[in-house]
């Protein structure tokens, strides 16, 4: 029982991974970047969403709806101001501008919310109880594998499905190729930024709710693991991000459960390291043999 | 006749590297016309700063009669300007519909579907494969992919950049046929080659390129029964 309830933490912890995980695989696979501003995307989500429960009184769908959008904003804001005047350049630059944005949002946060670490009053409180209480798994748990279930059948379809996913998927393949077929591939690369942005807000306050507690610096090691994940998974591959992000998240809440909490982080970079001395493509990530 | 293409006097530069000096060309419409050179020699940079993926510092491209040389690549082909790209650049993970889907891309509303029935006529290959993911076809299968995405779009002018590169004779024959229906069909025609001999055998007229320059032009006869010409690109 007790092992279940662990396990159950971990797929929910893994969740909010996958669901990060795919703002970074988005990104990667389109613009060829590691955006490390990601993970204060989803600090800024966290503390829009408290703020618009805590200080304009919204119910929680409306804050949840108010972060997606400011993060939407943000993230799209940082594309043009930051990465796109960079497009052409080496991707260190990029890397490094990436890194001072990701700075910068931790920055402008502590001026803005200042350095102690505020409460978050989770979305949803309280939990289902089962087999006569010994196992209590929490409503945030549940709705946060619910909302990743959902946001990876929505991203698949998209992808699959639509017009604009698939010149997403054209652009992350070909931008040149892309171009010539009539796709714009600065609004392309701008609506993946929207969507990763929308999906780090919803991350934030689904982190935000599990942990009840939120500081300028919330997002980073979250962010950083979910890019681990990203690349555990294959990066740039949408069910990768998916697995990846759930076995991380198993991982490292079994590690901590039954190894060691110190130890659990590392014990979680070192899965990665030996999974990508095996397959350095990562689980999922694979290439299609061009014949010629 | 009516000119659809008329390039003045571009220069177009990678860094340091003067790649295109100065050259002036036309197209008139229903004409095949064809740039060959050498390796080298800047037909394909030529035919990327007309789709806009490079930029000439000087002169202009008109396109219909209408300036396009500050167009973003993207917009040119709404206008109905279409690129085969050298290599073919067909979308690898993608399904050959899928390709064909983004060929379509810039046309909005319906006739996708009756316009992707034309393709498969034309390509019957492609019909049998439309679910394979691309990068499994082979490569003249790919060329007839691209051309086929290409044509999605509906251009008044089609660029094709060595269409016949890597593939087996046969195949070279086959590509060329496709490309001498279309001419008799309407489309036109602005075909890059290195195989002489066969742009010159379909081509209305012909440039020769050397070095960033326009080296000779004429008709396609003219050229091909032209010493100078034989001399360089058919073999004496």
């Amino acid at each position: 029982m007790e092992f279940l309830s662990y396990l159950i933490s971990g797929i929910s912890l893994g969740s909010v991974y996958a669901i990060i995980a795919l703002g970074y695989t988005m990104v990667y696979g389109i613009a060829k970047m590691l955006n490390f501003a990601h993970g204060d995307v989803i600090m800024v989500g966290g503390y829009i969403s408290l703020l618009s429960m805590s200080s304009l009184g919204l119910p929680w769908p409306l804050a949840v709806i108010l972060a997606m959008l400011v993060c939407t904003v943000l993230g799209v804001v940082i594309e043009g101001l930051a990465y796109k005047p960079l497009r052409s350049a080496p991707s260190l630059a990029v890397l490094i501008t990436a890194i001072g944005v990701s700075y910068f949002l931790q920055n402008a946060a502590l001026l803005l919310w200042g350095a102690s670490p505020k409460a978050y009053t989770p979305i949803i409180a309280g939990s289902v109880k089962l087999f006569e209480g010994q196992l209590s798994i929490s409503y945030v748990s549940i709705l946060t594998v619910f909302m990743c279930i959902v946001i990876m059948i929505a991203l698949t379809l998209f992808t699959g499905k639509t017009r604009m996913g698939k010149a997403m998927r054209a652009c992350s393949e070909d931008k040149a190729a892309a171009q010539l077929m009539g796709i714009n591939v600065n609004r392309t690369i701008s609506m993946t930024f929207a969507i990763g942005s929308a999906l780090a807000a919803i991350a934030g306050v689904l982190l935000c709710s599990s942990y009840t507690s939120l500081m300028p610096t919330t997002g980073s090691m979250p962010g950083i693991k979910a890019f681990t994940a990203a690349v555990f998974g294959g990066i740039g591959s949408i069910p990768g991000a998916l697995l990846g992000g759930v076995l991380l998240g198993i991982i490292e809440s079994l590690a901590k459960a039954y190894i060691s909490t110190q130890l659990a982080n590392s014990i979680v970079f070192a899965v990665l390291i030996i999974t990508l001395l095996v397959r350095p493509a990562g689980l999922l990530g694979k290439y299609v043999p061009e014949k010629v | 006749m009516e000119q659809i293409l008329k390039v003045e006097n571009i220069n177009v530069y990678y860094g340091a590297i003067h790649a295109i000096k100065g050259i002036s060309f036309h197209v008139d419409q229903g004409e095949v016309v064809t740039l060959i050179g050498a390796n080298g020699a800047g037909k394909s940079t030529t035919l990327q700063t007309i789709s806009g993926l490079l930029r000439s510092r000087t002169g202009s491209i008109e396109f219909c009669g209408e300036n396009i040389s500050i167009t973003p690549s993207h917009k040119i082909v709404e206008k109905g300007l279409a690129q085969v790209p050298e290599g073919r650049r067909i979308f690898l993970q993608m399904s050959v519909q899928e390709n064909l889907e983004m060929g379509a891309y810039t046309q909005r509303g319906t006739g996708i579907e009756a316009d992707m029935e034309r393709v498969f006529q034309q390509f019957p290959r492609l019909k049998e494969r439309r679910r394979q993911i691309a990068g499994t076809l082979s490569g003249g299968e790919q060329q007839m992919l691209a051309m086929g995405r290409a044509l999605m779009s509906h251009p008044k002018l089609l660029m094709l950049d060595e269409p016949s590169m890597g593939l087996a004779p046969i195949l070279v024959e086959q590509i060329f046929d496709i490309i001498r229906q279309l001419h008799k069909d309407g489309t036109t025609i602005l075909l890059v080659e290195q195989n002489a001999q066969m742009a010159l055998s379909v081509a209305d007229r012909a440039y020769v390129m050397e070095t960033g320059k326009i080296s000779l032009s004429g008709t396609g006869a003219e050229l091909a029964a032209s010493d100078q010409v034989k001399k360089a690109y058919l073999g004496g």
